[in-house]
Parts: structure tokens; C-alpha cells; sequence
């Protein structure tokens, strides 16, 4: 269209100082600029540093190479992995483990959540207000718990106690109290969210007039669903499949309290377990490497799943006019449908909160209910009056670890969710104000990196980085310090605090501020008068759900954890491998609590957990 | 004072090239109108003027000063240049109430809380909204929003107001009443104004000027009433007036003095000073042209009224709508549209005399679709033309 292109005019004096003046003069270039180095430093650094770690000798490894010194180039760790005698148990075994239980989580869940999403928004369902208000709840639950849950139900002797099972004398077959049947089953219950959540938001935005338009040709309810329905709503399912896919792959605490022994006694392995062993012992290289490996997979699916949806995407989402739906009716299916929903809740809510409290009470886990092994000794017991020897803590508000876990986690969950909510609007600020910029992009391509790596591979990117000073002493080690684990949490939820930014920002149009710049508004000005009060409830929104996110995270600090710094997380997790879980249900019972309390409040200043995923 | 200069702006965005060289001179006082259909670029001159958007090329002044000289990246800060702007979507802070919204401005150039309360209060007035001037934007209609915007870009007495389509988000009955309160603004204030519009019956009602936009670039630049008789190409003509204006083929010769043009009405011959001589008229051979006849310039007659420009026509069809009927008819060949004020009742196929005006039609070259002869842009009534 263009006569002919613009040519840059000659540079002159005055042009280079006035055009300097205008970078530098304008606020919004130098945040864009810090942001850049912040995520550089944050994010690429760390990342690259662990890929050396993995190229590196370390000291622990000088026996292992012969003729080597710490900081030689080597390639032992990688072949240790890839090309040892011990790649099988190490890697192929772990990383088999860890594919059959993503892709039977991904097919149990998807079609759960799909199901349950398709009955919540299209059917006319009884007491759909109710159940959808409870629907979420499970997934609010931290899957830890709901895996320390299962093992008091399931726990038998060779997983060092009874169960409420076992003790009722039903012999529990091992495969049921650990290995892949109960982590399939607790990850299914937990990550049938994500599907729940996107078919859904998909379902929601899908005009009826499209379904009715195939009745009137003479559809029936079964083609309809087939051919219209299913078609609209599938990009959103396969998104939905591989985030499950590559969630579950990459969970830690689940695998790690169920995994127990395989059948010949050596521990089962999932890639996530097997990786924290190497980093936490040694050789620390392989971890890394491993981490790696874990990295390249989850960002592979969801790269595919990109790829696979990017063109597609848009008509999932058709708006506009007419979204009035009116629903489907069940009519004999009505009942069976809500039993279904019904029993899920049971089974994913209801039951494991209800043994979760039940054991908290006993005097000796699966003991049974009698009076006589009930007490209050977890909550506010005192050793030296421990009704059962084998005790070694005083109930919960008797203990000073509970004390400092608490202090560490609101303190953890409070710095580390203000400072991701307040960076969050800014990169928010800047994806929405720069979008089809190259900076941009750039912001919104760097902050998406975290978001591609499970929380357990992330630390352990922190962990390569920090644990030895760096810069030549100039940054200590961090390892063992609150600031690293604050650091790792700010970073991991970037990218879900600046789509929660981006999201809050786009509901501001640019002209509200483009009419105070004419005012006279400066930067700041705009920011302070404007911006800033527009944004607050969706600021405290995004500050409560990555609240309520850091103070339930386990996989992501579990690498970092040394005594002094212990969450609340992290300490049930500790006390349930000792022989008194009582204590760690009555952590995991407080932590939920907290969950569903900040969640309410959330709730309130139009925060959704589905905007948490 | 304030006379605003811009000439040669270029603005690009990527590739795209969207002003292209953009010359306009707005003296003091103008109430001058950037009038094209969308994406022709008025918007993104009115935004160049305001500060909001940097051409890559050219300059700007106001009052002689510089305000951009795009080859040595100088942009005067929005806020610099006396200017204030009414957005489309009005752009009014949901958080703050009317009062707060106007006083917004006043409060960044450090005025006194009493002097703020009584310029507030001022633009309330004159708006004729104090009532509101505690609610929220959302507790208004979006006729009162308007106003709101319009006293809030009003408040710091600017030399200069922008206006991006204000209008357009009004009902029909509201943008009435809208143009005449902008009318009365411009007089009572005397502020220069740079109105941003689509709608050419805005253009032509309120403005002093009227600048055409065609793809980037100002076609024409008139009074209202200049644009209307004589519309510098035929786009512009189809453009301007409603119902449309009719084009009729014909048959041109110029033999350096007079222009004689032949269609279906017959042949006219045009003086010498009736010519726009700066456009390309081909001498001594015969070459294509459009006859351009404004309907309200033709007069029909049910009986022969002996006039000499008098042609017998049929009648096509007839549109009554109430205050004024519309004619469609026929001479030959040749279709056109004719208005008359009031109901008037013609019957299908009825012949009809008709008497057109040569002198105030427009023609154009074919060829370059440029303007070659100006229609008289005043006319006594009962004078033969």
C-alpha cells in the first residue's frame, strides 16, 4: 500500500538527544528494561547455570572420575543417565513409572472432569448451585493430603501401620496401599480440574443456537453431542489432556507417600522422586541432568499442545450474543448422573477430610474408634503425658516446630504472594500495553518459561545455582536460607500472577489513561490515580490465590527444605514418615482449613480458583 | 490565538502507511472537521495533533511553535500543548465521581481547592450536569456520560479541543440535541475545535471547515457548503449528501474557451470562468465526463412550464416519507433521483416535465474522476441558472 517506505531520517545531534531523552525520560521504558533483567536473571541464568552444573565436575564426583578436578568439562553425569549399567533402575524404570501413571491419571481424569463439566453447564441437573458451589473443593485440597489421607485408609503393615482397613481386619492388598493404583487414583481426584475447569469455560461459551441449529436439521440429542458439541469443545479437552499429562508426570509429594516398595522391596521410583534422591545425595549432576529431562518433557506437551491448538483455539471460544442456553434434560438419567457427582465428592472430599480428622483423634492409627484410642494428643498433647510410647512430638499447639512452621509458611505465603501480585500487575501492565511489541513478547515469552517445568525441576535449578556462592563470593550460598525458598516461590508463580496482571490490566482500556496523560498525568501519576485503583480487586484477587498456592506448595520448596525453614507443608509431610501421623493429619486439616478460609475471601473480591491453575 | 500548522505528516505503523503527507492549517476559531469513512486516518490525525501518537515524518506548529519536529524526534508532552481531547468511548475514570473526573486535570496543575471547585462547577454548567456532580459514571445515561467528558476536556479552558466522534454512541434523537449544545460551545467559548466524524450531516451542520479524508490522505479541504456543491472528485461527491447525488454520462468538448457537454438532457455549454482550469480538460477533441445533479436541484412540473433547461421525464417509482418525497426518474436512457419537500403524489410511469439548472450542476472528468466545473454555490430563487 505504501508509495514508498519510510527512510529513517539522517541522525543528527539533535535527533539522538531527543530521541535518548524520550527512552530515558519515559518510566514505562525503564520498568520494561528492569523486567527484562529481572526475568533474565531469575529465570535464564538459573536455567543455564544448572545445564552446566550438568558438564561440570563436582567435587563429590572426584573419586568417581579418575584423573579429574572440580570444574573439569565431563560428560560422566550425562553418561551415568544415559549410558551406565545402571540406566535402567535410574532412568528407564522411573520415567516408565512416571508415563503409565500420567497417562492413566490423563485417562480417568479427562473424562471425568469432562463429564462433570458437560452435566454442571448443559443439563439441567438437580441442585446444580450446591454442586457446582462444592465441585472445586477437591481440587483446593492439596493432593498430599489427599495422599496422606489414603494411607489412613489403605495403610497396611508393610507400609509400617494399619489403616482403618487393616484394622477392621480386611487384609489391604500392597498394590492398594502403594505403588501406581493409589497415586493414579489420588492424582486422578485431584487433577480432573484441569479438564473440569477448561471444558467448562468451554461449554460456557458455546452458543446454544449452534445445538439448536442441529435440531432444527433434525439432529438427535446423541448426534448433536457428537457432531457439534464435542467438535467445539474439543481443543479445549486436549489442551485440558496434556496439561494433565504433564502435570501429573511432574508431581512429587503424591508419588513420594505412596510410592512405597515395589514387589521386590526396592523403592518405586517416579522420575520426580528419583531426581530429588540424586539431587539431595549424590551424585547431585545427575539430578540435574534428570531435571532436565523432566523439563524438556513437560515443556515437549505443552509445546505440542500449542501447536496442536494455536490455529484451532479461536472458535472454541465463540461469544458474543445469545450465550442463554437452554439446557439438555436428563430425564431418566437425572438421578444416576447426581449419585455419580455425589459419590465423586465422597470420594475426593468428603472422605479424605472426614479420616484425615478421624485419625488425627487416635491414640494408635488404625486403632479403631473406640473411646479408648481416642484423644486430643495431636492438637494440644504434652510428650511427657504421651498416651502412646511411640510418640516423639507434642501435639500440635504444644510444638514449637508447628509454631515456627506456621510463622515460616504465612511469612513465606505473605512476602512471596505480594511481591508475585505486585510484579504480576506490572508484567501485566506491560504484556497488555506492549502486546505486538517486541518487549512484549519478550515479557510474556520469559515469564511463560517457569510454567513449562514442575515445581520439583525448578528448585532444582535454584538448588544448582545457589548452593555454592557465586560471582565469587560476592552472592553467598543461599542453600538453607528463607530468602531462597522466597525467591524460588516468587519466581515459580510468576507466570500465573502476571496472567492474572495481564487479565486485570486488559479490563483497563488505554484510554482511561490516554484522557490523563492529556490532563497533565505523568507516569506514576497514571499509575497512582488511575491504574492502581482499577486494578485493586483484581490485585487482591491474584495476591489470595497465590497465597493460598505457596502456602499449599510442597513440591516446589521440598529440594530447598532445611529444618530451620520448614512450611507448614513440609512438616506434615516429615511427620507422616515417622511412625505418628496423627500429627501430620492435624497439619494437613489446619492447611485445608486455611485453604478454603482464604479461598472464601478471595472468592469475594472476584478471585476463582480456576484462574490458579 | 491558536492556529495550528501540520504539514507533511507521515505516520506508519509497521508497513502500513496511514497518514500520508498530511497538509492542514486550522486558524483560530475554526471549528474544522475531519470527516471520511473509518480507517482513512482522521482519528490517527486528531491522536498526532494530541500527543498521543508520533509521526515518523514532518512537522507541527501551534501559534508558530514548534510542537513536532519529527526529524530531530521532538514530540511537545501532550500535556504541553494546550490541548484537551474528548475520546469516543469518553474515557471516563469509573472510579471517581463527575466531579472528581472534571477536576482530575486541575488538581495536576496544582490549582487552589476553591478555584478548582468553581472551574468544576463552571464546566458542570455549562454542560448543564451540576446535578450529577456526585455520581459515579456508571449511575449516568450515556447522554449525561457525554456531557461529563465534554466538561471535563472543557475545565482547563484548552485553546485547542479535539473531539474523536463523540456522537456516535448516542441515539439518534440525543446526537441532535448533542450537535446543537456543540454549536453553542464553540460560539459561547470561542475555543478552537477539531471535530472527528463519519457522518457527513455532523460535518456540514457544525463545522466552519471540512477536511475529506480518502485513504490517508485530505482530499479536499472547504467550507460546508463548498464541499457540498462542488466536491473535488467524484468519491467525494458520492460521499457528501444524502440521497445521493446522481452522476449522468456525457460527452465533453473543450475548445480552450467554453466546455460544451452533451448527455441525454441535451447539450449545455459551460463559460470559461466556470472552469476549474488547474485539472486535466482535454482541448479541441470529444472525451468523457459525468454530469454530477444534486437531487434537490431538480424541479418537476406536471404540465409543460416553458422553461428553457425543461426535459420530459417518466416516473419511476415514488418514495413518500413524510417530510419529503423521493422521485425516482427517467429521461431515455438515463436514471435519477429527484426530492421534493413535503408528500407529493406521482403515479407510476406518469410523464413529467422537469427543469434542471445547468449552472448548478457539477462535471467531472471522466478520466481522472476530477472536478472540471464548479456549480454556482448560491442561487436566487425565480433567477434562470
Amino acid at each position: 500500500m505504501a508509495k514508498k517506505g519510510w527512510k529513517r531520517p539522517k541522525m543528527t545531534g539533535k535527533r539522538f538527544k531527543n530521541q535518548l531523552l524520550s527512552v530515558i525520560g519515559n518510566p514505562f521504558n525503564m520498568i520494561v528494561f528492569f523486567t527484562l533483567i529481572l526475568l533474565f536473571i531469575t529465570i535464564i541464568i538459573p536455567l543455564l547455570s544448572m545445564v552446566q552444573n550438568t558438564f561440570v565436575v563436582a567435587k563429590s564426583e572426584l573419586r568417581n572420575i579418575p584423573g579429574a578436578k572440580v570444574g573439569d568439562y565431563t560428560l560422566w553425569y550425562w553418561k551415568y543417565l544415559l549410558a551406565s549399567p545402571l540406566t535402567k533402575t535410574i532412568l528407564w524404570v522411573p520415567l516408565r513409572n512416571s508415563l503409565i501413571i500420567g497417562a492413566f491419571v490423563t485417562v480417568f481424569s479427562v473424562p471425568l472432569g469432562a463429564l462433570m463439566a458437560w452435566l454442571m453447564v448443559r443439563t439441567d441437573i438437580p441442585a446444580k448451585g450446591l454442586l457446582s458451589a462444592l465441585i472445586l473443593i477437591p481440587y483446593m485440597i492439596p493432593s498430599w493430603c489427599k495422599a496422606l489421607s489414603w494411607m489412613t485408609i489403605f495403610r497396611n503393615p508393610s507400609m509400617g501401620g494399619n489403616g482403618v482397613l487393616s484394622s477392621l481386619g480386611i487384609p489391604v492388598p500392597d498394590a492398594l496401599a502403594s505403588g501406581f493404583i493409589p497415586i493414579i487414583l489420588v492424582m486422578t481426584l485431584h487433577y480432573y480440574a484441569f479438564s473440569y475447569i477448561m471444558a467448562s469455560g468451554a461449554l460456557r461459551s458455546i452458543n446454544s443456537e449452534l445445538e439448536e441449529m442441529g435440531e432444527i436439521q433434525g439432529a438427535s440429542k446423541a448426534q448433536i453431542l457428537k457432531s457439534i458439541t464435542l467438535p467445539l469443545i474439543l481443543p479445549s479437552i486436549l489442551s485440558a489432556t496434556i496439561m494433565t499429562i504433564s502435570k501429573s508426570i511432574g508431581t512429587y509429594g503424591v508419588a513420594a507417600r505412596l510410592g512405597g516398595n515395589n514387589p521386590d522391596g526396592t523403592p518405586f521410583y517416579v522420575l520426580a522422586t528419583r531426581m530429588k534422591d540424586f539431587i539431595n545425595n549424590s551424585p547431585k549432576g545427575v539430578g540435574y541432568a534428570m531435571s532436565i529431562l523432566m523439563i524438556l518433557l513437560a515443556a515437549g506437551t505443552i509445546i505440542v499442545n500449542q501447536r496442536l491448538i494455536g490455529t484451532r483455539k479461536s472458535y472454541a471460544t465463540i461469544g458474543g450474543k445469545g450465550t442463554r442456553s437452554n439446557l439438555i434434560p436428563l430425564r431418566g438419567a437425572k438421578w444416576p448422573m447426581t449419585i455419580v457427582i455425589v459419590l465423586f465428592l465422597v470420594a475426593a472430599m468428603v472422605m479424605p477430610v472426614f479420616f484425615l480428622v478421624m485419625e488425627s483423634f487416635q491414640i494408635v492409627p488404625g486403632g479403631g474408634y473406640g473411646l479408648d484410642n481416642l484423644t486430643l494428643y495431636a492438637w494440644i498433647g504434652e510428650l511427657q503425658n504421651a498416651p502412646n510410647p511411640a510418640f516423639n512430638q507434642s501435639g500440635l499447639f504444644r510444638n514449637s516446630e508447628f509454631g515456627r512452621a506456621l510463622l515460616n509458611t504465612v511469612k513465606l505465603s505473605l512476602i512471596a504472594s505480594l511481591i508475585t501480585a505486585v510484579f504480576g500487575q506490572f508484567f501485566g501492565y506491560i504484556t497488555t500495553r506492549g502486546r505486538g511489541k517486541w518487549y512484549g513478547n519478550a515479557v510474556e515469552q520469559l515469564i511463560f518459561i517457569p510454567y513449562l517445568m514442575p515445581g520439583v525441576a525448578f528448585s532444582a535449578i535454584y538448588f544448582a545455582m545457589f548452593s555454592q556462592p557465586r560471582l565469587g563470593g560476592l552472592i553467598p550460598s543461599l542453600y538453607g536460607t528463607f530468602l531462597l525458598i522466597l525467591i524460588v516461590s516468587i519466581v515459580k508463580h510468576f507466570p500465573f500472577a502476571s496472567r492474572s496482571g495481564s487479565s486485570n490490566m486488559m479490563q483497563i482500556s488505554v484510554e482511561l489513561e490516554e484522557a490523563a496523560t492529556i490532563n497533565g498525568a505523568g507516569f506514576w501519576r497514571r499509575i497512582g490515580s488511575i491504574v492502581i485503583p482499577l486494578a485493586k480487586n483484581g490485585f487482591l484477587s491474584g495476591f489470595l490465590l497465590s497465597f493460598i498456592s505457596i502456602a499449599k506448595e510442597l513440591d516446589l520448596i521440598a529440594i530447598l527444605m532445611t529444618p530451620k525453614n520448614y512450611t507448614l507443608s513440609f512438616l506434615a509431610f516429615d511427620y507422616s514418615k515417622e511412625a505418628m501421623p496423627q500429627v501430620a493429619d492435624a497439619i494437613c486439616i489446619v492447611i485445608i482449613v486455611f485453604i478454603l478460609v482464604t479461598n472464601q475471601i478471595a472468592d469475594r473480591f472476584g478471585g476463582n480458583v480456576s484462574k490458579s491453575m | 490565538m491558536s492556529k495550528i500548522v501540520l504539514s507533511h505528516i507521515d505516520k506508519f505503523y509497521g508497513e502500513n502507511h496511514v497518514l500520508r503527507d498530511i497538509n492542514l492549517t486550522i486558524e483560530d476559531g475554526d471549528f474544522m472537521t475531519l470527516l471520511g469513512p473509518s480507517g482513512c486516518g482522521k482519528t490517527t490525525t486528531l491522536r498526532v495533533v494530541s500527543g498521543l501518537e508520533k509521526p515518523q515524518h514532518g512537522t507541527m506548529t501551534i501559534d508558530d511553535k514548534p510542537i513536532i519536529d519529527a526529524d530531530a524526534a521532538f514530540y511537545e508532552a501532550p500535556s504541553k500543548r494546550g490541548l484537551n481531547l474528548v475520546f469516543q468511548s469518553y474515557a471516563l475514570w469509573p472510579h471517581m465521581t463527575v466531579f472528581q473526573n472534571v477536576a482530575f486535570g486541575l488538581k495536576i496543575k496544582k490549582m487552589k481547592k476553591a478555584e478548582i471547585e468553581e472551574t468544576v462547577m463552571r464546566a458542570l454548567k455549562t454542560m448543564r450536569i451540576e446535578e450529577y456532580r456526585d455520581r459515579y459514571p456508571n449511575e449516568l445515561s450515556g447522554g449525561q456520560q457525554q456531557r461529563v467528558a465534554i466538561a471535563r476536556a472543557i475545565a482547563s479552558s484548552p485553546k485547542l479541543l479535539l473531539l474523536d466522534e463523540p456522537l456516535s454512541n448516542l441515539d439518534a434523537r440525543l446526537r441532535i440535541d448533542m450537535r446543537a449544545e456543540l454549536k453553542r460551545l464553540h460560539k459561547e467559548t470561542g475555543t478552537t475545535i477539531i471535530y472527528v466524524t463519519h457522518d457527513q450531516v455532523e460535518a456540514l451542520t457544525m463545522s466552519t471547515k471540512i477536511a475529506l479524508f480518502k485513504e490517508g490522505e485530505i482530499s479536499q479541504i472547504d467550507t460546508p457548503l463548498g464541499l457540498y456543491t462542488n466536491p473535488i472528485d467524484l468519491q467525494a461527491a458520492d460521499f457528501i449528501g444524502n440521497p445521493r447525488i446522481n452522476f449522468i454520462d456525457a460527452k465533453g468538448v473543450y475548445n480552450g474557451d467554453t466546455l460544451s457537454v452533451t448527455s441525454e438532457f441535451g447539450t449545455y455549454v459551460f463559460a470559461h470562468e466556470t472552469l476549474k482550469l488547474d485539472e486535466e480538460i482535454p482541448e479541441g477533441e470529444e472525451f468523457e465526463c459525468v454530469l454530477g445533479l444534486r437531487p434537490e436541484m431538480v424541479d418537476i412540473y406536471t404540465e409543460d412550464p416553458h422553461h428553457k433547461n425543461t426535459v420530459a421525464a417518466k416516473v419511476y417509482a415514488n418514495q413518500p416519507a413524510g417530510s419529503e418525497t423521493l422521485i425516482t426518474l427517467t429521461v431515455g436512457s438515463v436514471e435519477f433521483l429527484a426530492i421534493q419537500v413535503g408528500l407529493v403524489e406521482y403515479d407510476m410511469n406518469q410523464e413529467v416535465f422537469v427543469v434542471l439548472h445547468p449552472g448548478r450542476m457539477n462535471v467531472y472528468n471522466k478520466k481522472t474522476g476530477r472536478l472540471i466545473k464548479f456549480a454556482k454555490t448560491k442561487h436566487k430563487a425565480g433567477v434562470d441558472d
